[in-house]
């Protein structure tokens, strides 16, 4: 009785009211292969995901490598011996880092030596043929390429269980095969290791011992592939299962005819689409070279090729979506022209990715598009009914189709991409993740809307079933066309028994490449002594492998390094010398109703005074309010008439100062002035006046402005203006940073790895606390020379205060991307939560301590306010650690406290 | 006519989109209320509720009357503080005032002496600092006008009149710039990142493959955008501000909402020209801060546009906050109408079309790169 790899009893998993698993049972012995197959939105992913611990357990019992994946115990010693390879190209793999780069990265995770790493990497790419490419980013490598990378760095360590969901959907067949001779050498020198694998491909599942079935959640068949084969009469896997599937289903029991596909009418030398040296270059790359083909009105033409080799970029020209850099396409016998919207409406384009909208029921997508191509009511409504019906839609019509399956999403795409009846349609990799029954469907429609309709159809694809049902196909390669003719023409042209081995011929004709060398390095390392299983505590190495992935990230995003230090400097120019809460030159008008010596007396005051700047002068009242009201003036002093008299009878005349109130902070302000230049003024009138005596004052008034003698704004505004920017850029800079791995996948890494929370968190903060650092220095800089703000304090207290500062802000950024589930809330979010606390009520404009309520709440639940004292107060008030250690303690709780919230929002496990 | 049937049918699915975020409808709800009614209710316009500590070396009757008149809300209760403390109380920003009344004040007050009075002052706290000694002295001469040799009566009184706001209510105004800080933001940041998420994603390329001219998108999207946000900028007008903090606005409310569409024409159309600018999101979130940053505080709605070196001025009136800050006042308080406040309408209109004509340039350059 050989060792169980996987145990699985009653497994369930739900995503809201969406049932993705039902009750799931089933064994697999260790040292075996297994394929996982299904149709889309079958559950095959969430599957794998709860046996690689990447999602959390809902419901069940699953044992996986002698111990039950719920503890958390058990799964922590399970990460060096699983690996795992999530769906999509490369969704894991850091686009910016070298392809070593990559796979240090992960050796690192797993506790590697570094000596180790390299021997591994060296065989691992030496297998994998990558090793010319060793140094090339990630992101510039072919989707084939990336597979072959995402599983280096799966294999890097040496797993017990190697878990592989849909690793060569989108890979040309060449790269696929290497691929699985890869994947059986590693087996062949690790006996133990048991494979799961989920497919597309029903060939590849049928080289495994094992095989699970999955539909709609549910384990419809397993066993030994063979024997779950034989059940049926053609012995193929993909005809058991749906024998399977309909013995489940007696509702969905669609026993349809197999694909027939009727002869092409005699071709009418009519050209619908013509490529003619076509030529398109990114810089100094040539995506497309010279390619030239053209295809007959009604045909069906196939475009296959290796990932990455210029499909997609050559359908877009054609489309218009990108200019050709050389050559000519004619489409429909018009020159193809970006802003031909004409020939738009006669073309029908579908692009590699459901790019409708998501969040619009199928029925309005339909609707939306069919006003976007001007149908007219009378006619769009009997079309849009009839497209639901021959597609299938109608029990979905008013679900939202970002929920729906792909295999239902690329159908809505190709029903709206025929709704207005083009007479070409142009499809990039239509069935790319489509279970092949749908795929099937799939090919009734194009076979019908080509034979009956006449409609040109130009596609890609990687199917080789498919390339057969193509009247002609064309193989592309790095940009270039290798051969274009009938599928059993080409067959015959490059040999083989199927049209699969001709391409990879011609492919590997065309590469000028041995096949994978025969005598293969191993890629193990079990001779050795293998290094001790990574620890589960915290580690500092990891921690540093992290920071520094982050860091060469950083380094390599020049533009947004630019940014983050410009942008500083920037912000401290325009508000050292904008923010300023002195007014000086109010615009101010008189109107004198008196025009006596006297009142002239009174008014030289304000018109000497350096904070008024007189206008004409007003002639009546409703030009008083008139002028106030346009903001011309802010200010208008009012004199009564006979102000002379009364004044010099003692009477106490009575001026009239009327402000502006709109803008209430420079009406205060303004009142002020006017008041002390009143005051100032009075002993002057009384020696006018009758009655009033020259008094003494009763008291000599000292008034002593500290620490800022000449009430300069800068000096107050200057360090907390720092404060200011050093909340906005680095809170902004951590802010995407675990919500982008979020949306672009790999966070899955986080995951599947040895990683501890604290050790993402803390690793992804070094690198931003660093340029916050450096943006510190500069401002403190900048204040001290460029504004000349004396600097009397202690500066290791100025150096305590902006690292835990810092921290703080970085932090905060961090849980703000630990809690938003986009990149758009993450920015919205940052710009909102740290506007008002920061702008409002740090102490910047308005001090704290006059602040009360739910303000001063804010004020002080936010660490700006904070760092302003600090900041202030080393600057102005020659202070040092002693007064300023509440502060810094302060800001130290900030930091703990926002990475304490992001450790409980981050999860180790999906949920 | 087909122009306009797609970018309302664009605009219909844009709102469609809206209705299915919530996050996005959450964070709506609160830059429209929590946020406005949060600061403007706090709000505080020259000396309010300022710290104050008295070192009495006197112990008199006279120096603890002084003690008792700094009353609320200018002032927050005084503290008494011993003299050495006093370097130590300022320095660690406790008191924003710290008056000092030296021993034998009474008796020299009494006695005509002139005594000395001490106010020290913080003056790193810029809004209060000045005023805040002005009104002391101004409090204390009141006080000690009894303890005087000699009535004095003041020849001619001055009498300040706030028009368009009596009281200088500051939350008045700061709940209209709260409104427009948030408009600004929402403006930039929304118009922007949806813009690079359907880079991103690929629903651009699917847009343009449709018969439909880059003009119609941008206007689309700038439409539904502005129709959303002048709506909740009614709402809020009516019920956070006028309703909540009963602000009374005396100006013409369809003036104003039609202004603020102007005014999301404007920072819409700068969102899309920042993301046509920025090659990734994180590049976008960078390189909004210094623009909209600067936008809200040196728009005149948090401090004054007239104290800032010229320089700055006239690159202020390049951006649309300014003029939208300064039509706001006008119209809300001041109750101005198009006959007066046309020259700032101009210039915001003509701003709009700048923004809007270079970025649909760059957008119809970067979809076609």
């Amino acid at each position: 009785m050989t060792a169980l790899a996987l145990q699985a009893r009653g497994i369930s998993h739900r995503y809201g009211s969406l049932e993705a698993l039902q009750n799931i049972c089933f064994e697999l012995p260790a040292g075996t292969r297994c394929g996982l197959i299904g149709p889309d939105g079958a559950g095959k992913s969430s599957l794998l995901g709860l046996i690689a611990g990447v999602k959390k357990l809902q419901q069940g019992e699953l044992q996986v490598l002698d111990g039950s994946i719920r503890q958390r115990r058990h799964r922590n010693s399970l990460y060096p011996r699983i690996a795992f390879m999530p769906q999509g190209l490369g969704g894991n793999l850091y686009p910016e880092l070298s392809i070593s780069e990559n796979i240090r990265f992960f050796a690192t995770l797993f506790g590697l030596s570094r000596s180790e790493c390299d021997t591994r990497m060296h065989a691992l790419l030496l297998a994998t043929d990558l090793e010319r490419f060793a140094e090339r980013p990630a992101g510039k490598l072919s989707g084939g390429m990336k597979q072959k990378l995402g599983l280096c760095c799966a294999l890097i360590h040496e797993p017990d269980l190697l878990i592989l969901d849909e690793p060569t959907t989108g890979v040309d067949p060449l790269s696929r095969r290497r691929f699985w001779e890869l994947v059986e050498q590693v087996r062949g020198e690790r006996p133990q290791l048991t494979l799961l694998v989920a497919t597309a491909y029903m060939e590849e599942a049928e080289q495994f011992e094992h095989c699970l079935m999955l539909d709609r959640g549910r384990l419809i068949a397993q066993g030994l592939s063979r024997e779950l084969a034989g059940a049926t009469a053609s012995g193929k896997l993909d005809d058991a299962f749906t024998c399977y599937q309909s013995q489940q289903q007696d509702d969905r029991s669609r026993t349809q005819a197999p694909l027939v596909i009727p002869p092409r009418p005699a071709d009418d030398g009519d050209i619908a689409i013509e490529a003619h040296e076509l030529t398109l270059r990114f810089g100094d790359f040539t995506a497309v070279n010279k390619v030239s083909f053209a295809i007959g009105r009604g045909e069906i033409f196939g475009f296959l090729g290796s990932n990455g080799c210029g499909k997609t970029t050559t359908m877009k020209v054609l489309t218009g979506l990108m200019p050709a850099s050389e050559g000519s396409a004619t489409l429909l016998g018009r020159p193809v022209d970006a802003k031909d919207l004409a020939t738009r409406k006669r073309v029908g384009f579908m692009s590699q990715s459901f790019s409708l909208y998501g969040e619009l029921s199928v029925r309005q997508n339909l609707e939306l598009h069919a006003r976007l191509f001007d149908l007219n009511k009378a006619d769009s409504t009997p079309r849009i009914a009839e497209l639901i019906e021959r597609f299938d839609l109608g029990d979905i019509a008013d679900q939202q189709s970002g929920a729906l399956p792909l295999g239902l999403r690329q159908r809505l795409s190709l029903a709206v991409a025929v709704l207005h009846r083009p007479e070409v349609l142009i499809l990039d990799e239509p069935t790319s993740g489509v279970d092949p029954a749908a795929r099937d469907d799939f090919w009734r429609l194009l076979i019908e809307l080509s034979r009956e309709q006449g409609v040109t159809i130009f596609l890609s694809t990687h199917f080789m079933n498919e390339a057969l049902r193509c009247d002609r196909i064309s193989l592309m390669h790095a940009g270039r066309v290798l051969a274009c003719d009938t599928p059993a023409a080409l067959q015959q042209q490059f040999g083989g028994q199927t049209l699969e081995d001709a391409f990879v011929t011609c492919l590997e004709q065309a590469q000028n490449s041995s096949p994978a060398p025969t005598e293969a390095q191993p890629v193990s390392t079990t001779a050795e002594a293998a290094s001790p299983p990574p620890r589960s505590g915290f580690s500092f190495v990891r921690l540093f492998a992290v920071a520094t992935r982050e860091g060469k990230e950083l380094l390599r995003d020049r533009v947004r390094l630019a940014f983050a230090l410009l942008g500083a400097l920037f912000m401290m120019v325009i508000f050292g010398y904008g923010i300023s809460l002195d007014v000086e030159n109010l615009a101010f008008a008189v109107y004198d109703q008196d025009q006596s010596p006297q009142s002239r007396l009174y008014l030289e005051a304000f018109r000497g005074s350096r904070y008024f700047a007189e206008q004409a002068p007003i002639r009546d009242a409703a030009q008083l309010h008139k002028r106030l009201q346009r903001s011309e003036i802010k200010l208008a002093l009012e004199i009564p008439p006979g102000f002379g008299r009364d004044l010099n009878a003692g009477r106490q005349p009575v001026v009239a100062a009327w402000l502006d109130g709109g803008m209430p902070f420079r009406a205060e302000t303004s009142r002020n002035y006017v008041e002390a230049v009143h005051q100032a003024n009075l002993e002057q009138l009384a020696a006018l006046s009758s009655r009033a005596q020259p008094g003494q004052a009763a008291v000599k008034l000292e008034t002593r402005f500290r620490y800022n003698q000449d009430v300069i704004s800068v000096n107050a505004i200057g360090p907390g203006v720092m404060a200011l920017i050093l909340a906005f850029i680095p809170a902004m800079l951590t802010a995407l940073g675990i919500v982008r791995e979020k949306e672009l996948g790999s966070i899955t890494n986080f995951y599947a790895t040895p990683l501890t929370r604290l050790e993402f968190l803390l690793g992804k903060q070094a690198p931003y606390l660093l340029v916050s650092l450096v943006n510190l220095a500069l401002l403190v800089a900048m204040n001290r020379w460029l504004f000349g703000v004396p600097f009397k304090g202690s500066a290791l207290a100025l150096a305590c205060g902006g690292v835990l500062y810092l921290l703080a802000t970085t932090s905060l950024g961090l849980l703000i991307s630990a809690f938003t589930r986009t990149q758009i809330a993450a920015i919205l979010g940052t710009m909102i939560i740290t506007s008002l606390p920061t702008i409002q009520f740090s102490g910047l404009i308005v001090p704290r301590s006059s602040l009360d309520g739910a303000a001063a709440l804010m004020g002080q639940l936010f660490p700006a306010g904070y760092f302003l004292d600090i900041a202030v107060g080393t600057f102005t008030k020659a202070l040092d650690l002693r007064e300023l250690w509440p502060q810094c303690l302060a800001l130290f709780g900030f930091f703990a406290g926002f990475t304490g919230l992001s450790l409980i929002m981050l999860k180790k496990q999906e949920v | 006519m087909q122009r306009l049937a797609h970018i309302y049918r664009l605009g219909l699915k844009e709102l469609t989109s809206l209705r299915h975020d919530s996050v996005l409808l959450l964070f709506l709800l609160y830059a429209f209320s929590v946020a406005i009614y949060m600061p403007a209710a706090g709000s505080v316009i020259g000396v309010h509720n300022a710290s104050v500590a008295i070192v009495d070396e006197d112990h008199s009757l006279v120096s603890r009357k002084l003690g008792e008149a700094l009353q609320p809300p200018e002032f927050q209760p005084a503290v008494t503080l011993p003299y050495d403390q006093l370097d130590q109380a300022m320095d660690s920003g406790q008191y924003t005032f710290v008056i000092n009344i030296p021993v034998n004040f009474q008796s020299d007050l009494l006695a005509g002496r002139t005594p000395e009075l001490q106010v020290n002052v913080d003056a790193t706290a810029m809004s209060q600092a000045f005023m805040g000694a002005g009104y002391i002295g101004r409090i204390f001469e009141r006080e000690l006008l009894d303890y005087a040799k000699q009535a004095v009566q003041s020849p001619a009184l001055l009498s300040p009149r706030a028009l368009f706001n009596p009281n200088l209510e500051g939350g008045w105004f700061l709940a209209v710039i709260q409104i427009v800080n948030n408009i600004t933001i929402l403006a930039i940041v929304l118009t922007g990142t949806a813009l690079l998420r359907e880079r991103e994603h690929g629903t651009l390329d699917h847009l343009l493959v449709l018969p439909l001219t880059a003009l119609e998108i941008m206007l689309a999207k700038i439409g539904s955008n502005a129709l959303v946000v002048v709506l909740c900028t009614w709402v809020s007008l009516e019920v956070v501000v006028k309703g909540a903090l009963g602000v009374p606005l005396a100006g013409s409310m369809g003036l104003f909402l039609g202004v603020t569409a102007l005014y999301l024409f404007a920072s819409t159309a700068l969102g899309i020209f920042l993301a046509t600018l920025a090659r990734s999101t994180p590049q976008f979130g960078l390189l909004a801060i210094p623009v909209i940053i600067p936008m809200l505080l040196l728009s005149g709605g948090s401090t004054p546009l007239d104290s800032m070196p010229q320089w700055l001025q006239w690159v202020m009136q390049l951006s649309p906050s300014t003029h939208f800050v300064s039509l706001g006042a006008a119209i809300l308080f001041r109750d101005a109408d198009a006959s007066v406040v046309w020259p700032d309408l101009l210039a915001l209109a003509a701003i709009g079309l700048a923004f809007f004509a270079i970025a649909l340039a760059r957008f119809r350059r970067s979809l076609a790169s």
